[in-house]
């Protein structure tokens, strides 16, 4: 076991250099771009001495790299610094905005990941006959319509004709657990579609390659049901390639949903890096890009443990 | 006090009581006759008016960057949700005059250079505190403040002078300007307690709603501030939400869906759609907005105005008005006003398509070769097809138009007002004046063309100060044709506002003065029953 504790050590101090570099990449990337702060907060209507009294306030004035370490200091103390264009916590908003995405993608993964797995399952003891068919050509073409347009046909339907549910998934502090879920309602629907091609066909594909070895024979010929067989002898041997894909579908229900956002108008993370692009409000990119990258890294991280305790052999490596 | 004044109103505008009654029963109250007129107009014009309901908009133009401190606004949802918690000395009405708000009345010295505000009483601040010249001062002095980073920097920067004379705010300006009042109604100067000096963003005005809940980006709602000054004109909902909604797709499911009851900025090829949809109106308004595109005059190849010229009757303005509005909107004549302005000069002759003129003017600049238009989509909607449309229809003139399509982002810092020929977009202003201060005096913070004429600037100063409309007039005229003929401007067309709203808002007046009804809409709208 202090095998392992060291292989977590290695893997969390490994991560968060990586933190690190990222974090010097998405400052040079806000560098780049054209314009800067003080006229993408004045717009089009500023005048030139409005503009260069906000970029003194700002602190625009002084070299970049000074700035980069000024922030990474504060990082490093727990304070993100306030937002250039609107002067307020960056921790309070992105809390809030954190909680909100959050909220979405545990709900969309407490839909998808087990409904996924199951398929696959069900994909597998069918393998080849119709329902296999039926789950994979169903998965396959939702994954294959980008999700705006799986997104406007429910608003048509659901939301447009039949005003089942809401077409705004605005939530807000104080909106009751039951309403929140209902607002939530199509997004889920959206991000579901999404997600589960790709986990049940990783699902599908990685038990059938374990079903091929000769103790699943050995199983099947001692006289035990299928399911049993492919959930008792198939399935913890199939874990890690399952894992991490499923890792890597919950990362992008956290990081890569701001298209849901911007069509079901809901507060998240993405929508909100999005705003402060825009505006050029280096602290509020950085601290969001940080907390993607975290959220990515850690993700990883887990799979890996996952994957190592699962199986012996890489538990030991030589 | 207010009820039973409100009650009397009610009457006189039923016709159960006439108005020296009402006026004589309102000075036995204890009001002033200013105060009584404007609550008997308010119950004349709100008779349908039903109070009470929510009133819900899903607006484009918000973000999660945005502030309660109205000196920043800039965009569509902080602007008309300030609206609703607070209001400047005066606004202006949908025909173009000045209706009196936080001001009572306006008088102006016969130079037009000193100009003297009643401050009207009884007005309250959420806060429970009356409304002194004092906190209008301390507002102004806010704004004018060289180091203030208010967008109305540029309006109030003109004012040596300002000071509160016992019910009165007197200012005094460097330079005559009859257009005063009107500068006084820009969306950035909200009389805020103490100027709003000591905390901006702090959300507290003199507005018919109180600030219930702020999430810039995301929503903001209002609750009915019960001690409002005009309750007969405004504030007849009960609660009023801003939802941003920057999507136009999803904005119109949500009017179509009923979660919101009113939209801004319906896209003009589904306009014709959106009528088709039971229970939903379109309320569209030609505004003083337009879409152009901008040669700076003292650049080559763009100094020689045979060229200007040439590319001026290069592009088919009805073209456009049909292909890039839809028809939502209106020719342009090459310079920055039309007929939404007051003092409009109305017998300038339109500027045709005319690809032979234009070839005859391109040869006379003797230029050769192509010539690069920038253009993006952030411009204005649809300002890449304008870009191409423009390309086509030189083409037959002779002239070659390069285009380069500008990334959206940066576009106003880094291609805007810095490269020589670009696509842009002005939103356009309540005055003729205030439009060509902003960017066609040599002086003009905005000055888009490089257009350095101190011959133009010499009839607008003098227009400025010029009390009498009929010489305002002709003033104007003069400085429109210099634009037209000698200016870097192509003006193609001026768009509509387009908004919907479904059958249950009532009290929805179109205002050429912006969308929403001068972002007004929530203010002054009511709920149906």
């Amino acid at each position: 076991m202090p095998m392992v504790l060291k292989l977590v050590a290695q893997r969390i101090a490994l991560g968060l250099l990586l933190l690190l570099a990222v974090s010097v990449l998405i400052f040079a990337g806000t560098q780049i771009l054209p314009g800067d702060v003080a006229q993408s907060i004045l717009g089009q209507s500023a005048t030139p001495t409005a503009l260069a009294n906000l970029r003194r306030d700002l602190g625009l004035d002084d070299p970049a790299y000074i700035r980069y370490f000024r922030w990474l200091w504060g990082v490093m103390h727990g304070d993100l610094g306030t937002a250039l264009s609107n002067g307020q916590d960056i921790a309070t908003q992105i809390g809030e905005r954190l909680g909100n995405t959050l909220f979405l993608a545990f709900w969309a993964a407490v839909v998808a990941v087990p409904l996924a797995i199951t398929l696959g399952l069900v994909s597998v003891r069918y393998r080849n006959r119709w329902p296999d068919r039926l789950i994979s050509t169903v998965s396959l073409a939702s994954i294959s319509l980008p999700e705006f347009f799986i997104g406007y046909v429910l608003i048509y339907y659901f939301s447009a004709r039949h005003q089942w549910f809401p077409s705004l998934a605005t939530v807000y502090d104080g909106m009751p657990l039951l309403e929140r879920l209902r607002a939530i309602a199509l997004p889920v629907a959206v991000l579901t579609l999404v997600v589960l091609a790709h986990m049940m066909r990783m699902t599908r594909a990685a038990i059938m390659n374990v079903m091929q070895s000769a103790y699943i024979e050995t199983a099947e010929l001692k006289g035990l049901s299928a399911f049993k067989v492919i959930i008792r002898h198939a399935f913890p041997n199939a874990i890690s390639p399952i894992v991490n894909v499923v890792m890597i579908n919950l990362a992008y229900l956290v990081v890569g949903v701001v298209v849901v956002e911007v069509i079901f108008v809901y507060p998240g993370m993405g929508q909100y890096l999005v705003d402060h692009v825009a505006k050029r409000d280096v602290p509020v990119v950085q601290a969001t890009g940080l907390i993607f990258a975290a959220v990515y890294i850690a993700l990883n991280l887990i799979a890996d443990v996952v994957a190592i305790l699962s199986n012996p052999r890489l538990r030991h490596p030589k | 006090m207010t009820r039973e004044l409100k009650y009397l109103g009610d009457r006189v505008a039923r016709g159960m009581m006439d108005r020296r009654a009402f006026m004589g029963r309102a000075a036995a109250l204890g009001v002033s006759a200013g105060m009584a007129n404007t609550i008997l107009a308010g119950a004349v014009q709100a008779a349908g008016a039903m109070k009470g309901g929510i009133l819900r908009a899903g607006l484009q133009g918000g973000e999660s960057t945005n502030s309660l401190d109205p000196a920043t606004w800039a965009s569509s949802v902080p602007i008309e949700f300030g609206r609703t918690w607070a209001e400047p000395l005066v606004d202006v009405s949908p025909k173009g005059e000045i209706e009196f708000r936080i001001a009572e009345s306006v008088e102006a010295s016969p130079d037009a250079k000193v100009w003297t505000f009643k401050i009207r009483k009884g007005v309250e601040f959420h806060n429970g505190k009356a409304v002194t010249p004092e906190d209008v001062v301390a507002t102004l002095r806010r704004h004018s403040d060289k180091n203030s980073k208010s967008g109305a920097l540029g309006i109030v920067k003109g004012i040596t002078d300002m000071k509160a004379d016992g019910d009165y705010v007197v200012l005094t300006l460097d330079q005559a300007n009859a257009d005063l009042p009107y500068l006084m109604a820009d969306y950035h100067l909200m009389i805020q307690p103490g100027g709003g000096i000591d905390k901006p963003d702090a959300g507290i005005g003199t507005g018919p709603y109180k600030v219930a809940e702020n999430q810039p980006g995301v929503r903001h709602v209002g609750t009915r501030f019960e001690n409002y000054w005009d309750a007969g004109n405004r504030g007849h909902a009960d609660r009023v939400e801003v939802v941003v909604i920057n999507d136009a797709t999803a904005r119109l499911s949500a009017l179509q869906s009923g979660q919101v009851d009113m939209i801004n900025r319906v896209e003009p090829k589904v306009v014709k759609l959106v009528k088709r949809i039971p229970g939903v109106s379109v309320r569209n308004v030609s505004g003083r907005g337009h879409y152009v595109f901008v040669m700076h005059v003292n650049t080559a190849p763009f100094d020689n105005n045979h060229l200007r010229l040439a590319l001026k009757l290069a592009i088919n303005r009805k073209e456009m008005v049909d292909k890039i509005l839809q028809g939502y909107g209106s020719v342009g004549n090459d310079f920055p006003i039309n007929a939404a302005y007051p003092l409009f000069p109305d017998d300038i002759p339109q500027r045709e398509y005319d690809p032979e003129k234009a070839a005859f003017h391109y040869k006379k600049s003797g230029h050769s070769g192509s010539i690069l238009l920038r253009t993006s989509d952030v411009a204005f909607p649809g300002a890449v097809d304008a870009a191409q449309l423009f390309q086509q229809s030189a083409k037959a003139a002779g002239i070659t138009l390069d285009i380069k399509r500008e990334p959206g982002d940066g576009y106003w810092s880094e291609v805007w007002n810095k490269k020589p020929f670009a696509a842009s977009y002005w939103s356009g202003r309540p005055v003729q004046d205030q439009m060509y201060s902003t960017a066609y005096l040599s002086t003009a913070d905005w000055n888009d063309t490089r257009f350095f004429r101190p011959d133009f600037d010499k009839i607008i100063i003098e227009a400025r100060g010029e009390l009498d409309p009929v010489k305002r007039k002709a003033l104007y005229r003069e400085a429109a044709i210099m634009v037209r003929n000698e200016g870097g401007l192509i003006a193609p067309m001026f768009n509509d506002f387009i908004d919907a709203t479904n059958d249950k808002v009532g009290g929805w007046v179109n205002d050429p003065n912006g969308e929403q009804m001068n972002s007004m809409a929530l203010a002054k709208c009511w709920r149906k029953a």
